[in-house]
């Protein structure tokens, strides 16, 4: 048995040379869009984990096959059914050694590769773009921190329709092809550029993770990691959150789209535009009506998914807003808007105007009536 | 003796027990110090919990079984992640090893009962008011914790009092399994049989007195965790609190410092188990006991050393990746060495395939897939693409169901007839294995592409192309479960009849100094040491 090994061992390491030089060549051609195997890769690292992958299955598939070859034979030779009788053998020093030397050995080759692409991986100097990512109870934030496109800012979040997800339009829900994987506010980035993404967090920790780019990194409140991608071809990524963090964890996906320089540049300028028209005018004053019409569709975008679209809220679960002593008091509710409590988050992370337009709208909605709230009330709260 | 059901495991018609005056009726069993009645508690307990985690386990799957959200609202759905994996873990396979220690240590080691009487009844009653306060968590305002067995920071400071109830009831879970482990190394330590040295002791004994030293080391570094996250939650420390000036990751430091142990800790006595079985149904002796031994130990040791590979998208420096990844790697070595000595213990044996056998033989096979999938998963940037998927969930349900459950199942079909004093039915207990085997494979094999496609954990809901693994996967582990009904019809049958058995049942050659005393074992057993050669 131990020549068995021994030949083995060689021959193992022949093999793995041999499929390493294979998966070499291969490159690209792995990307065939399998159910079986990781996300078809468009970065560099993507590549090296699916090789890195492969090698360890091939190598552990043949040990696999070779000790349960063994095991199977001895089942079906070594059985007191037909006639083996039971030989006496019981230690062997020599054996021993054999069989903690050579998977020590083994070892230390899968180790190897796996050095050299981890350090790649840690590698994020010399980005071409900068951009944080933020994880909130449910949603994720980009901000563009340095490079082409510096200063855009916005959120992303789950942008399926709530009636897909709750079973009230199953037949939307099947031929969607993009289900829980669709945003409002796409991550735009351009191809062939080192890309540096920041990782942090609102409130608990995330994680950011595209798996196509072959990337994860947890995102911690209060803390900064990073991590980076360099995309070589054209096209949109789907990735998740990847840490618990909550009720609505499996609907904050994410989606990067990758586009040419040009295209790029030409979102990077349209954005910007985009961000200042969108900014609400400090001087301007609000009217009641323009608040309430305002806060709807914040509160459809934030709030519904716990206190529901009729304001009744969660029986043990989420308080109702309809005649909620919170909802009447300005002090109150501004607060607890501002600072969250237990299972409802801060929401500090909205504009002045945001907060006190949905505040306006559930003062003033279903049963309620008391009164508009201000931006300038809300300003003066955060202090 | 009428109070006492004929058939109970320990009461054999004739001893002269009733000099002893033992109690009977209930409190037999709220007062029980003898190891037996205890080591039978502790397995029905287990047993108990085992069936709910697996009712929390199938509840979620149905919600899994298609996209889309039909049954529950998400936030129960991860209350009931979360409590199946506290339930599975520290309510159904720690106590069992612990059942299987208490009756068959001391039986082994020629020793009367265990060293402290008296603490391991507590240590065994602490366990019903532990389960009750994990069950009842649920029905509180805000419902069982959902923060995943792991109960990271800070999502743990937002749960409702649920967690508080999930806290108590681990520190009291802890309590039982560090007095246990107390006992059972004084046990091994103190009590064997004069010429058993330590080198002449079973491998069911020496993996015990190495997990209870685990034990010891680990569950107050979880007690620590858990009363930071207690004081952040209600005392207003800032632990695990950034604004505060703490830090959340260093949660996670402190319970993977605890986790990964614990999983040695969940697998140790299973291979002591299997170690037992193999030898017996091959008629050849343990290869390698020296090996086994040391292989154990290292084990154990190196558990100590690799937590944070739980941990590589933390954001640690490269070094501290790459340190933790060849540490772990480094495991695989001494596990192999015990693959290796169970085949050359089965080579050139003349082997039978009773259903101890069988569950031990599918143990040695699934148990390796999952330890070669822990490899894998070792290798740092691998895990960047696996870390929080389904080829976690696959990986540590090969090696803890496969694994531990597989071990444990074939540990009580081997010592049955010596707790019962009857052959089990073995025709059900084949069909218990195959099935079993079959139905586990298509729950947990599916998952692995799951995960490498790149669908995440502890999802209510999931994209589209997760579809169709997940259907298989929930009718899996519908199959699966009702699987084991057909184990407890096996249990009780066997307790209440069947082929009377010997001694010797298994006709086990040097197996054991159990396999001396009369089946069923006699409520009180080696009141006089026996001299071992």
């Amino acid at each position: 048995m131990k020549l068995l090994i021994t030949k083995g061992a060689a021959g193992l390491a022949a093999r793995v040379l041999a499929a390493l030089a294979l998966l070499g060549a291969a490159g690209t051609a792995l990307a065939v869009q399998s159910r079986y195997n990781l996300a078809p890769p468009v970065t560099q690292i993507a590549r090296e984990i699916h090789a890195l992958h492969w090698m360890m299955l091939i190598i552990c598939t043949l040990i696999f096959v070779a000790v349960f070859g063994v095991m199977f034979y001895s089942i079906w030779k070594h059985r007191k059914s037909t006639g083996a009788k039971p030989a006496d053998f019981h230690e062997s020093t020599k054996v021993e050694i054999a069989w903690t030397v050579v998977p020590f050995i083994i070892v230390i080759v899968m180790a190897l590769p796996a050095t050299k692409t981890l350090v790649a991986q840690k590698d994020t100097t010399n980005a071409d773009i900068t951009i944080k990512a933020t994880g909130y109870q449910w949603k994720w934030g980009y901000d563009y921190l340095k490079g082409e496109g510096e200063g855009i800012s916005f959120l992303s979040a789950l942008s399926t329709p709530r009636d897909q997800i709750d079973g009230s339009n199953d037949a939307a829900r099947t031929a969607n092809m993009t289900y829980l994987m669709e945003v409002d506010n796409e991550l735009v980035v351009p191809v062939d550029k080192k890309i540096r993404i920041i990782t942090t967090a609102n409130d608990v920790i995330h994680a950011w993770g595209v798996p196509a780019l072959g990337v994860k990194q947890d995102a911690i409140p209060g803390f900064v990691r990073d991590t980076w991608f360099r995309a070589d071809k054209v096209g949109v990524y789907r990735g998740h959150c990847y840490e618990l963090c909550g009720r609505d964890h499996a609907f904050m996906p994410i989606v990067v789209r990758v586009l040419s320089q040009a295209d790029y540049s030409k979102w990077a300028a349209a954005k910007q535009k985009e961000m200042v028209a969108l900014k609400d005018d400090p001087n301007k004053v609000w009217s009641e009506a323009e608040l309430l019409a305002r806060g709807g569709p914040v509160y459809a975008a934030n709030c519904q998914a716990c206190h529901q679209a009729n304001g009744q809220g969660v029986k043990g679960a989420f308080p109702g807003l309809d005649g909620s002593k919170v909802v009447a008091s300005k002090a109150d509710q501004i607060a607890i808007l501002l600072n969250g409590k237990n299972a409802m988050p801060a929401w500090r992370q909205l504009s002045d105007v945001e907060l006190a337009a949905v505040a306006t709208y559930t003062k003033n909605s279903w049963g309620n009536k008391f009164g508009a709230v201000l931006p300038a009330d809300i300003a003066a709260a955060r202090r | 003796m009428s109070a006492v059901p004929h058939g109970t495991p320990g009461t054999a018609v004739g001893h002269d027990d009733h000099a002893h005056d033992h109690p009977h009726g209930w409190r037999r069993w709220l007062y029980a110090t003898n190891h037996k009645d205890i080591g039978t508690m502790y397995l029905w307990f287990s047993f108990a919990m085992f069936l709910t985690g697996g009712v929390l386990a199938l509840m979620l799957r149905a919600e899994l079984f298609q996209p889309g959200l039909q049954l529950y609202r998400p936030e129960f759905f991860n209350q009931l992640t979360t409590m199946h994996g506290v339930i599975m873990v520290f309510g159904a396979i720690m106590p069992a090893f612990v059942g299987f220690a208490n009756w068959m240590i001391p039986l082994q080691v020629g020793a009367p009962d265990m060293a402290f009487a008296r603490m391991n009844n507590f240590s065994f009653w602490l366990l019903p008011p532990a389960a009750l306060l994990l069950v009842a968590s649920f029905f509180v305002p805000g419902g069982a914790t959902a923060a995943g067995w792991t109960l990271y920071a800070p999502l743990s400071v937002q749960m409702g009092p649920g967690m508080d109830m999930a806290i108590f009831a681990l520190h009291i879970l802890g309590a039982s399994s560090i007095m246990g482990s107390i006992n059972i190394i004084t046990t091994i330590l103190n009590m064997r049989a004069p010429g058993m040295t330590l080198m002449k002791m079973p491998m069911f004994c020496w993996t015990w007195l190495i997990t209870a030293y685990l034990l010891i080391a680990v569950m107050p570094v979880l007690a620590g965790a858990i009363t930071m996250t207690l004081t952040d939650r209600h005392f207003g420390t800032n632990f695990f609190n950034a604004a505060g000036g703490g830090d959340p990751v260093m949660y996670q430091h402190i319970f993977w410092f605890f986790g990964h142990p614990e999983v040695y800790i969940m697998i140790l006595p299973a291979f002591g188990i299997i170690s037992q079985i193999v030898p017996v149904f091959s008629r050849k002796p343990l290869f390698g006991y020296a090996s086994m031994v040391y292989a154990t130990a290292s084990i154990a040791i190196l558990s100590f050393i690799v937590w944070a590979h739980h941990m590589f998208t933390t954001g640690m420096p490269v070094t501290g990746q790459l340190f933790f990844m060849y540490a772990t790697m480094l495991i695989a070595v001494p596990t192999g060495v015990k693959i290796f000595n169970w085949l050359a213990t089965m080579w050139r044996g003349a082997m039978t395939f009773e259903t101890p056998m069988l569950f031990s033989i599918g143990f040695i096979f699934v148990f390796t897939m999952g330890g070669f999938t822990g490899l894998i998963l070792a290798m740092a940037p691998i895990d960047i693409q696996l870390h929080d998927t389904y080829y976690v969930v696959a990986h540590f349900h090969y090696v803890l169901v496969a694994g531990s459950l597989f071990a444990l199942f074939a540990g009580v079909y081997f010592w049955l007839p010596k707790w019962t004093g009857h052959m089990y039915d073995e025709t059900l207990g084949k069909w218990h294995f195959w099935l079993s085997m079959i139905f586990f494979n298509l729950t947990f094999f599916v998952m692995h592409f799951l995960g490498l496609a790149g669908m995440p954990r502890r999802y209510a809901d999931y994209p589209m192309q997760f579809a169709d693994f997940n259907m298989v996967a929930t009718v899996g582990a519908f199959g699966f479960g009702l699987t084991q009904l057909l184990f407890l019809y096996i249990v009780i049958k066997c307790i209440n009849g069947g082929q009377k058995a010997s001694d010797n049942p298994w006709e086990a050659r040097d197996g054991g100094l159990e396999w001396t005393v009369p089946s069923p074992a006699p409520f009180h057993t080696f009141d006089t040491p026996p001299v071992v050669k």
